[in-house]
């Protein structure tokens, strides 16, 4: 009773859609208010036994739904049942609101099939159909496919147009939904082609244009019917989806591309409309681009594109030009003036795309002007796009290893150029860059410590957290290779420059880590000069020591200890001079230092020598700028500047002294601190190496070491990984590859021989049973060489052997400098094997999935899967199928070998081919020793064909196909053009 | 394929919302956002395609238009021709124009049901399958009618539109 009378007063009293958008848009309670009452009025409405009631409110949930994005899953039962209203405005309410919000998990579904099947079927209101047409190209699930399979093969040849070109839009969903479908409606979707009503036409293409983008092999005997619309069709919309499809259907048949290509291109000369020349060029230069001519053509259209005033004309020319860009490079170049010209364009699009073309552009000869071009737009555009600028920029060239990079030290410079420009944010970038060339080009640390020198002294660039990272790159750069720089006095106090407190602790560490390394290349240079002074010995044997410890090459500027005989007056100088205000003495002896290093170029100067004083003056300000950090709280910061501290404690004393017993004590140079000095010196002076992503796996196993038991485990986790003969390339120092893993080579060979320990024998057993390698070392010879295998030849033969010393290599490095070379050689880039992985992104096969295997099996009458879900088939259809399974009688894997055997004899003997396509129609060619008698047959067939319709070429084609099973090996051409 | 048609005004208020995959309200909510707010930060007379692919994933395109107040933006695939895609845009409008008489903003704010069904008569799920203004109009006016006349209780006459449009 209650629940009438509300629903009367519902009715006379309800909101409608327009009361609701109106409401909405006064705002009086703010609209998050409003709309919550909205929906609690919506909540009680829909349960009304009104239909009215109900379908308008169900309108207007759909509106919020929709528009304001409430969930309206809660509704989805209401929306069955005004969908099952009679009244044709509450079913279009009912059907817009399950479109909008029904999925595939909605549990209603199962409800809605035989609602949708009385609509589908109505015979008098067309717009019903349609409604229930498209709701399934929304919500349709595999079950809704296949109950509904009948009722839309039925519709496919509907007289209404309006409805069949729904019913042929639909198909798709349905194949791809439920793939069986294909067996029922496809041979009638293909006769739609050959429809009079462009509608009709328009929407079959545009399913195919779908299908064969999914998967283009299975539609290729279709390509006849596609010709034909392709050459003889006058509308662009179905012009252009014919293109898409030939453009995925030449890829797989070369001489499909030969026939079209030239209705493509006389497409694109006579067209007006820019939509179907632009995809003719598409079509071109992405499929056809072997075709010189239609490229050249494509290349004009493209020019003119470029040229025009519309910015989307722009966008798309060089849109094209990108994808002509990997075959024909010759394109872009043409262009290059006004691709370059782009790069400052106001659509951010066109910049973008110009940019990519500019880097497509990029080879080793022009590599170097173009990024100067580029620098200069970066330095001029905003934030955004500078730093598309410099990140594509950074990758191009750091691409396959520095391929197309020949000169590292402009490559550097070029990377402390791009550091300094304003809206720089790379830092990471960069900061990889750095370290990576640092470790793998020997040849370019010297520049590398000038740009780090540069970056590092630099007091505005500590204040952009921008380029933290690149230096903290710098500054490790600097640390690592201080003895290439020219001044390290220099880089102490540009390291602890009061500024540096701005950095983050962690990169702060990094500058500490490096202030010890300068300062233990200093003190050790210290001594090895005031030991050439003091003692008997020739500087000479110091020198080399150093020289091959430090592997400086030939053009270093430290040799300062050359020239020690002038220190005698600094030795008089009183070290607690330097107790005074070190600020002051901060502040000068950088200025200082600053102004000479510009000057001089020469090596042997006074402020470079190591002096006492300047020693002392050294240890003072580190003392000085870094005793305040040992009350830090973070770790990393707090154990480096203990470490460095308790150093310099521990070494300051006996410096000290030294100076009072230098004369009298001639083993001066053996007192504690020296060694101390010299020890640490020998360990920073490792060379720090790339390691290799497989450098685990280098790790030899010692003799004796049973690591398991049972092997049998073993081969899972090895059984694919190939345990490599010798260390390449690791952090461990040359010394212990000489010691341990230096004669791995050896080692693994005596393993081989004799095997003592309980481990091996275990493994030649398993071995012996097996017949398998786990610990292989047959493949890795290949590894074997990949320490650097450098571009410059000359280097190989010294370097391929792993277990050499450094220092050996060194020399011969420097021996193969001196030799007269061309121009400017590429320098050693080292390649760990595990960096270079150039694999072309596999894809997984096509995947063999159940549409490509229906159309197949339709189209070429191959059985390539028994179907599953047969049995649920309407007896109408199964019908129609049990005709056709008798037709199926070639298995697909003996039609592919057909297929590659008919490639092959089509290369041998393509005029003779050729020629026969000419006399014969669209059939498929059978090569055997029979093909005459068969083509003859079919040319018997052709008169009838000609006067039948579409059904008789599927006829004569499956006739044509019995023979195939008699001689399985009969060869066939798939030559469907013609 | 189209995977979606939007139109939402300079401020960023959705008109009309048709995504031809399945989408939750939130994802709705937040594709509709994330590109308006690339669309609001684009100049006038620069092209009218955006990079979809960080918004949509890969595969996807965008044109957009702009008229008046309101932004047409259509996501579509790789089997779709850009520049035909623009005419889309325009034959959706012209088609609003000419159902509406000079359509504006609140043409398509108060017509909600019929803004669907003409948008549904040009793009079939995810298909174009009706390019011609004329027919799209003579499709709509025929639909209009049927709902009309099968609504014998219509409370709130149906062209609130006319009254906005003075």
């Amino acid at each position: 009773m209650a629940s009438t009378t509300s629903s009367i007063m519902d009715t006379l009293f309800q909101r409608t859609l327009e009361d609701l958008i109106k409401g909405l848009r006064l705002q009086l309670i703010g609209e998050s208010a409003f709309i919550s009452k909205a929906l609690d009025e919506i909540r009680r409405e829909i349960k009304s036994t009104d239909p009215h009631t109900k379908s308008n409110a169900l309108q207007k949930l759909s509106y919020l739904s929709s528009l304001h994005h409430f969930d309206m899953s809660w509704a989805a039962f209401h929306v069955v049942e005004v969908m099952s209203s009679s009244r044709f405005s509450h079913k279009k309410i009912g059907y817009h609101a399950a479109s909008l919000s029904f999925s595939d998990s909605t549990p209603v579904l199962l409800l809605i099939t035989n609602q949708l099947r009385k609509d589908l079927t109505c015979p008098n209101n067309e717009f019903e159909v349609s409604l229930a047409l498209e709701c399934l190209s929304r919500i349709a699930t595999t079950d809704l496919c296949r109950d509904l399979t009948p009722e839309i093969f039925t519709l496919l040849s509907s007289t209404k147009i309006f409805v069949r070109k729904k019913a042929i839009a639909l198909v798709l969903r349905v194949f791809e939904k439920y793939p069986d479908a294909v067996k029922v409606c496809f041979k009638r979707l293909v006769e739609n082609l050959d429809s009079t009503d462009p509608h009709i036409v328009s929407a079959v293409v545009g399913v195919f244009c779908e299908l064969t983008s999914y998967d283009p092999k299975s539609y290729l005997p279709l390509a006849p019917e596609f010709y034909r619309i392709l050459v003889d069709s006058k509308n662009n919309w179905v012009l252009i989806k014919m293109l898409k499809i030939f453009a995925k259907l030449v890829l797989l048949d070369s001489r499909l591309a030969k026939r079209v290509v030239e209705p493509v291109c006389e497409h694109m000369r006579r067209t007006g409309a820019k939509s179907l020349m632009f995809e003719c060029v598409r079509t071109v230069v992405s499929s056809l681009s072997e075709y010189e001519q239609a490229v050249k053509l494509a290349v004009v259209k493209i020019r003119e594109l470029l040229l025009d005033d519309d910015p989307n004309l722009k966008y798309l020319g060089l849109n094209a030009l990108s994808i002509v860009a990997p075959k024909h490079l010759w394109a872009v170049l043409e262009n290059k003036e006004v691709v370059i010209k782009w790069l400052s364009d106001e659509d951010p699009n066109i910049k973008r795309e110009s940019l990519r073309l500019v880097m497509a552009m990029v080879s080793e000869n022009n590599v170097v002007e173009i990024c100067r071009v580029l620098v200069n737009y970066a330095l001029k555009s905003d934030p955004e796009f500078c730093n598309e600028i410099l990140g594509s920029i950074l990758s191009t060239c750091s691409r396959n290893l520095y391929e197309i990079v020949n000169d590292f030290d402009w490559y550097v410079s070029l990377l402390g150029e791009m550091s300094r420009i304003l809206h720089c944010q790379q830092g990471d970038e960069i900061e990889n860059q750095l370290i990576d060339i640092s470790m793998r080009v020997r040849d370019v640390r010297p520049e590398l410590v000038r740009v780090g020198r540069d970056l590092l002294i630099d007091p505005a660039l500590l204040s952009n957290h921008f380029l933290y990272r690149i230096l903290s790159a710098a500054a490790w750069v600097s640390g690592e290779y201080v003895e290439f720089s020219r001044n390290p006095f220099e880089l102490i106090e540009a390291l602890l420059q009061p500024r540096t407190n701005l950095l983050p602790p962690s990169i702060r560490a990094i500058y500490i880590q490096s202030v010890f390394k300068v300062l233990i290349f200093c003190l050790h240079s210290y001594l090895l000069q005031r030991e050439s002074t003091t003692s008997s010995y020739p500087d000479t044997s110091a020198l080399s020591e150093l020289a091959s410890k430090r592997e400086m090459p030939e053009g270093s500027n430290l040799a300062t200890f050359k020239a020690p005989s002038h220190s005698e007056q600094d030795e008089v100088f009183n070290p607690r001079v330097s107790n005074q205000s070190s600020e002051e003495l901060f502040v000068g002896n950088g200025g200082d230092r600053t102004m000479s290093h510009g000057q001089t170029s020469t090596p042997v100067t006074s402020e470079n020598s190591f002096t006492y004083e300047a020693v002392v003056n050294q240890l003072n300000l580190i003392e000085l700028a870094l005793g305040p950090l040992t009350g830090s709280h973070d770790v990393e910061i707090l154990e480096r500047v203990r470490n460095l501290l308790c150093f310099i404690e521990l070494i300051k004393g006996e410096i000290l002294e030294s100076l009072v017993q230098k004369e009298e004590n001639l083993n001066s140079a053996e007192t504690k601190s020296s060694k101390i000095i010299k020890l640490m010196s020998d360990a920073f002076s490792e060379e720090l190496g790339p390691v290799s992503v497989s450098a685990q796996e280098r790790v030899p196993i010692p003799e004796g070491l049973v690591l398991k038991e049972n092997l049998n485990d073993l081969e899972m986790i090895c059984g694919d990984i190939q345990l490599p003969s010798s260390i390449s390339f690791s952090l461990v120092s040359t010394h212990y590859e000489e010691g341990v893993g230096a004669s791995l080579l050896d080692l693994q060979i005596k393993e081989e021989l004799e095997p003592p320990s309980e481990a091996t024998s275990l493994l030649a057993e398993h071995r012996k049973r097996h017949g398998l390698y786990y610990l292989t070392s047959e493949k890795n010879d290949i590894v074997a060489n990949d320490y650097p295998p450098a571009n410059d030849p000359k280097l190989q033969d010294n370097q391929n052997n792993d277990t050499e010393d450094l220092v050996k290599l060194t020399e011969q490095l420097l021996v193969s400098k001196k030799r007269p070379n061309q121009a400017k050689p590429r320098p050693v880039v080292v390649k760990l094997d595990g960096d270079v992985v150039p694999v072309s992104a596999k894809r997984p096969g096509p995947k063999d999935d159940l549409l490509s295997g229906a159309v197949q099996e339709v189209l070429l009458g191959s059985d390539t899967r028994t179907s599953t879900s047969r049995s649920n088939l309407s007896d109408k259809s199964s019908s129609k199928r049990k005709g056709k399974e008798k037709l199926i009688t070639d298995p697909s894997s003996e039609l592919n070998e057909n297929l590659g055997d008919a490639e092959k004899l089509d290369h041998e003997n393509p005029s003779s081919r050729r020629s026969k396509h000419r006399t014969h129609g669209k059939e498929r060619r059978h090569k055997s020793p029979r093909k005459i008698r068969e083509e003859r047959e079919e040319n018997g067939q052709k008169e009838k064909k000609k006067s039948s319709h579409h059904h008789a070429r599927h006829k004569t084609r499956q006739r044509a196909e019995v023979p195939l099973n008699v001689v399985s090996e009969t060869p066939v051409i798939p030559d469907f053009l013609l | 394929m189209i995977r979606s048609v939007m139109v939402m005004n300079t401020q960023g208020k959705p008109r009309l919302a048709k995504f031809y995959d399945f989408q939750t309200v939130e994802k709705q909510q937040e594709l509709i956002r994330s590109v308006f707010g690339v669309l609001c930060s684009r100049a006038e007379n620069v092209s009218n395609f955006l990079d979809a692919t960080s918004i949509f994933g890969p595969d996807s395109s965008l044109v957009y238009k702009h008229y008046a107040t309101l932004y047409f933006v259509l996501v579509f695939d790789s089997s779709e021709n850009e520049l035909a895609m623009l005419d889309l845009i325009q034959v959706f409008v012209e088609t609003l124009d000419k159902c509406f008489k000079n359509v504006c903003e609140l043409d398509i704010v108060f017509n909600y049901s019929k803004i669907h069904t003409i948008l549904d008569e040009m793009i079939f799920g995810g298909q174009v399958l009706e390019t011609s203004s004329t027919e799209l109009v003579k499709a709509v006016e025929e639909i209009s009618r049927l709902e009309s006349a099968s609504n014998s209780i219509t409370l709130v006459p149906k062209s609130v539109s006319g009254w906005w449009n003075r």
